[in-house]
C-alpha cells in the first residue's frame, strides 16, 4: 500500500497563513472582491437594461470583479423588486447591492450599510441633492441609500397640445423647447385645471387624473396637497388633519371629481397611460412612458403631446417625484466593492448613457444633470419631453406624498393611499366632512401609534 | 416475516444468540411502525419545513414591532381590531369568501345533475369544456374578465352600448365590484365542485332513482330525498375545502381591483400584502394574514364534526 505524505508542522503553518490572509486580500479592494451581487430593478424600458449590463460588466472586467446580476420586476401582482428585500433582510443574506423604490430605504434602514462616504463624495462633485431624495434616502441624519437614476421619475403633466388650444391655452409657450421664464406658466394652476375639466370631460376626453389606492393616484393629489400647503402629519409627527389648507385641497377633489374619468377610484397604475394612449384623456400626470407607447402604437396622439410641470397652487409648484435607491446591505461580504461599484455608476457619464438608453425616462437626484440632450431631441413633437425634468427656470419643486412626516409615517399615508380614500369618501360616497376627518383622524392616530 | 421475534428465535435455533443490544435495535428497526415512520420523515419533514415552521414564524412576526427589531405582543391585533380598514377587510372576505363558495357549491352541484343526464360521448364534451375555466390560471382568467370590465376598453360597455345602454363603471362601485370578484371566483372555481359531486353521483345506486320513480318522486324530491343524502359528506369538505382557498384568495382581488374603491374590495391576503410587502410592515401583515386562522378553524370544527358523526351513524 502506497504510504500518504504527511503534513509537517512546516506546512501547516504555511497553509494557515495563506488562509488566514486570504479573506482579508479579498475584502480590501474591489480588484478581490469575489463574485459581487447586485439586485436591479428590470426597467421598463427594455432596451436600458442590455446598456446597463454591459457597463457593470466593463466595471468588473477593469477591475477584476466576476459580478452577476439579477433583474428584479416591479409591478401590482408580480413584485419582485418589493418582495427580494423583505425577504433578504429577513434571511440576513442574499445580494450586496439592493434597489429600493421610494420608501424602502426607511423600511430596511435598520439592514442598510451606511455610505455617507459616498455621497459626500457625489455631492461635492454635482452638488445639490433633489429634497426628496434626501427625505427618502436618509435614516437618523446618515445616507443609507444611494438616489439613483435609473428608475427614478416625475410625473408631471403629459397633456394634448390641440385640446389645451382649444380651451384657450397653449401648453409650448408655457413650457417652450428651450430657457423660458415661469411667468409664462403663471396660468398654470390647479384653479385653470378645475375651469378646463368639465369641457374636457364633455368633449371625451377627461383628465386621467386617478383616485386610486396605486402610487399614480397617491402621487399627484399629494403634489396638490403640498401645492397648497396641506399636510396631514408634519414634520414632528403631530396631525395636521383638521386645518384650512386639507380642507381646502378636499372640497378642490369634491369639485373636480364630476369631471374626471367614471372609473377614476379604481385607478391603477396603467390606467392613465392607456386612457392617453387610446386618445380618451386630454391630461395625464406621468413619466413619459404612456407617450412613448403612443408613439410606438398611436403616433397621432403622440405628436399632439407635450410634457411640462404639475400646476401651482397657492404654495407654489409641485412635481411628483418617486426615486430609486441602491443600498449596501449590512451583512454583504463585499461593502467596499459595492460601494466602489455604485460610486462609479452615479458618475455623470454613466448616468447619461443610462438616461439615453432609457430614452430619457431616469431623471438624476442631482438638478446638475437635467441638461442631458436626450430631452431636447425626442419626438415627435420635437421638444416634447424638454421640460421633463425641472431646469432651473421651471421655479418647481419635487414632492412626495406624505411628506414632510417622519417616514415611518409617512409611508402608511403613502401605502394606504389615506388622502384618496378620503377624497373618495366625500365625493363619490357623499360622506360629510365631518365623518371623513373622523374616519381619517382613526386611522393616521393608529399610523402614529404605531 | 419481518418480525423482529421471529427473527430471534431463528437465531435460537441454530444454537447462536446475537448480542443483546444489537438484537434490541434490529428489532426496533424492523417494527411495522418504525419503518412507517422512517418512510413518512420525508414527507414529515416537508410539512415541518413548509407549513409548521412558517405558521409559527408568522405568529412570532405578527409580535414583532414595525422594522421587526422588538417584541410588542399583541399590539398590532389591537390595532387592526380598533382600525374601519380593517373591519372593512373583516366584512369583505366574509363576504367574498361564504357567497363565493354558495355560488360555486349550488352552481356546480345542478351542473353535476345536468351532466349526470347527459350520456356517453355528449357527456365527455361538455364535462370537458366546462372543465375549461378550471384548467386556466385564474390570473389570467381575472386578466381578460379585467379588461370586459375595466373603464378603458370594457368590452360588456360596449356590448351595452350597442343597445343604447350607457355603460357602467363595474369596478368603480363598492357592491358592482365586490360582486364582480365573487362572480369571477364563482367562474374559476364552480367546475371543481361539478367534478367531485359528478363523480359521487356517479357511484349512487342507479335503483336509489328507480325505486323512487316507481313510488312517484319527482325530479325534485329526488333530488331532496336520494341525491342530497348521498352527496352530504362530499358537499361538507369539498366546502370547506374551498373555503380555505377562498378565504385565502390572493390573485383575483389583486388583479382585478386590487383594494379599490376606496379599500372596500381588500380580502386578507391583498390587505396583508399591501401592509407587509408594500407598505413594508412585514409583522403587521403577518397578523393580517393570521386572522383567516381563527375563521377557518371555525367553520372546519363545524363541518368535520358534522362528516365525523355521519361517518359514524353509517350515514
Amino acid at each position: 500500500m502506497k504510504k500518504l505524505r504527511s503534513v509537517t508542522r512546516r506546512d501547516a503553518l504555511k497553509i494557515a497563513a495563506a488562509g488566514a490572509a486570504l479573506p482579508l486580500v479579498h475584502m480590501q479592494t474591489a480588484n478581490a472582491a469575489g463574485t459581487l451581487k447586485v439586485a436591479l430593478w428590470d426597467h421598463w424600458v427594455p432596451a436600458a437594461n442590455p446598456v446597463m449590463l454591459k457597463l457593470i460588466s466593463d466595471w468588473g472586467a477593469k477591475n477584476h470583479v466576476d459580478v452577476s446580476v439579477d433583474l428584479l420586476s416591479s409591478g401590482t401582482a408580480n413584485a419582485k423588486l418589493l418582495l427580494a428585500p423583505a425577504a433578504e433582510s429577513l434571511a440576513g443574506t442574499g445580494h450586496d447591492i439592493m434597489t429600493f423604490q421610494s420608501w424602502g430605504v426607511q423600511q430596511y434602514a435598520t439592514h442598510l450599510e451606511p455610505i455617507d462616504d459616498v455621497m459626500d463624495g457625489l455631492i461635492k462633485q454635482y452638488g445639490t441633492i433633489d429634497a426628496v431624495s434626501e427625505y427618502l434616502g436618509k435614516a437618523n441624519g446618515h445616507w443609507m441609500g444611494l438616489p439613483t437614476s435609473v428608475g427614478s421619475q416625475y410625473k408631471p403633466a403629459c397633456a394634448r397640445i390641440s385640446y389645451f388650444k382649444k380651451a384657450g391655452y397653449d401648453v409650448e409657450k408655457w413650457y417652450p423647447n428651450a430657457q423660458g421664464n415661469a411667468k409664462a406658466a403663471a396660468d398654470w394652476t390647479y384653479d385653470t385645471m378645475l375651469k378646463i375639466a368639465p369641457g374636457a370631460k364633455a368633449a371625451g376626453l377627461p383628465f386621467g387624473l386617478g383616485l386610486g389606492l396605486t402610487t399614480d393616484s397617491v402621487d399627484w393629489t399629494g403634489a396638490a396637497l403640498t401645492a397648497h400647503g396641506a399636510v396631514l402629519v408634519d414634520a414632528k409627527g403631530n396631525m395636521q388633519l383638521r386645518s384650512d389648507p386639507v380642507q381646502q385641497v378636499l372640497e378642490y377633489m369634491q369639485r373636480i371629481y364630476p369631471s374626471l374619468p367614471a372609473d377614476t377610484v379604481t385607478y391603477d397604475d396603467a390606467s392613465n397611460n392607456k386612457a392617453l394612449i387610446s386618445g380618451q384623456s386630454a391630461l395625464i400626470f406621468n413619466p413619459p412612458s404612456a407617450w412613448w407607447v403612443a408613439r410606438r402604437d398611436a403616433i397621432k396622439v403622440a405628436e399632439d403631446c407635450w410634457t411640462f410641470p404639475s400646476p401651482s397652487g397657492a404654495k407654489g409648484r409641485f412635481n411628483p417625484y418617486l426615486p430609486f435607491f441602491w443600498g449596501v446591505w449590512s451583512f454583504s461580504p463585499n461593502k467596499t466593492s459595492a460601494k466602489e461599484l455604485i460610486t462609479w455608476l452615479q458618475q455623470r457619464s454613466q448616468i447619461e448613457t443610462l438616461c439615453n438608453a432609457s430614452a430619457g425616462y431616469d431623471i438624476p437626484p442631482f438638478a446638475s444633470m437635467h441638461d442631458f440632450e436626450i430631452w431636447s431631441t425626442e419626438k415627435p413633437p420635437v421638444g416634447t419631453l424638454y421640460n421633463y425634468p425641472i431646469r432651473p427656470w421651471h421655479d418647481t419643486q419635487s414632492s412626495m406624498a406624505g411628506w414632510p412626516a417622519p417616514p415611518r409615517i409617512a409611508v402608511q399615508l403613502y401605502n394606504n393611499a389615506t388622502f384618496n380614500v378620503m377624497v373618495v369618501k366625500l365625493a363619490k360616497n357623499k360622506e360629510s366632512m365631518k365623518s371623513v376627518l373622523d374616519w381619517a383622524e382613526n386611522e393616521i392616530s393608529g399610523y402614529i401609534n404605531m | 416475516m419481518a418480525d423482529g421475534t421471529t427473527s430471534v428465535s431463528a437465531h435460537a435455533l441454530r444454537g447462536f444468540a446475537p448480542p443483546a443490544r444489537r438484537s434490541g435495535l434490529q428489532r426496533f428497526a424492523q417494527r411495522r411502525s418504525t419503518i412507517a415512520i422512517v418512510m413518512c420523515l420525508p414527507l414529515i419533514a416537508l410539512i415541518a419545513g413548509l407549513v409548521v415552521y412558517p405558521f409559527f414564524y408568522s405568529i412570532y412576526l405578527s409580535m414583532l414591532n414595525r422594522t421587526a427589531t422588538r417584541f410588542i405582543g399583541l399590539f398590532n391585533y389591537r390595532y387592526l381590531l380598533r382600525s374601519d380598514t380593517f373591519n372593512l377587510v373583516i366584512f369583505q372576505s366574509c363576504f367574498f369568501a361564504i357567497t363565493a363558495v354558495f355560488f360555486k357549491a349550488l352552481i356546480g352541484f345542478i351542473l353535476a345533475h345536468v351532466m349526470h343526464n347527459i350520456s356517453g360521448r355528449d357527456q365527455r364534451i361538455w364535462r370537458g369544456l366546462l372543465l375549461v375555466p378550471w384548467v386556466i390560471p385564474p390570473a389570467l382568467s381575472t386578466l381578460g374578465f379585467w379588461w370586459m370590465l375595466s373603464g378603458n376598453y370594457s368590452a360588456v360597455n360596449w356590448i351595452l352600448a350597442q343597445f343604447g345602454i350607457h355603460g357602467v363603471a363595474w369596478l368603480a362601485n363598492t357592491w358592482t365590484a365586490r360582486i364582480w370578484v365573487v362572480i369571477v371566483n364563482v367562474w374559476f372555481g364552480t367546475p371543481f365542485f361539478m367534478i367531485m359531486y359528478l363523480a359521487t353521483l356517479k357511484s349512487v345506486p342507479e335503483q336509489l332513482y328507480e325505486a323512487a320513480t316507481i313510488d312517484g318522486a319527482n325530479f325534485l324530491q329526488k333530488i331532496r330525498y336520494i341525491s342530497l343524502p348521498m352527496l352530504r359528506n362530499i358537499i361538507s369538505i369539498t366546502v370547506l375545502f374551498s373555503l380555505i382557498v377562498t378565504f385565502a384568495n390572493f390573485d383575483i382581488v389583486q388583479i382585478l381591483t386590487a383594494g379599490a374603491p376606496a379599500n372596500t374590495t381588500h380580502v386578507f391576503a391583498t390587505y396583508a400584502f399591501q401592509l407587509g410587502i408594500q407598505g413594508g410592515n412585514i409583522s403587521l401583515g403577518a397578523a393580517v394574514s393570521l386572522f383567516i386562522f381563527p375563521i377557518l378553524a371555525v367553520f372546519s370544527i363545524f363541518i368535520l364534526r358534522g362528516v365525523g358523526r355521519r361517518a359514524r351513524e353509517g350515514i
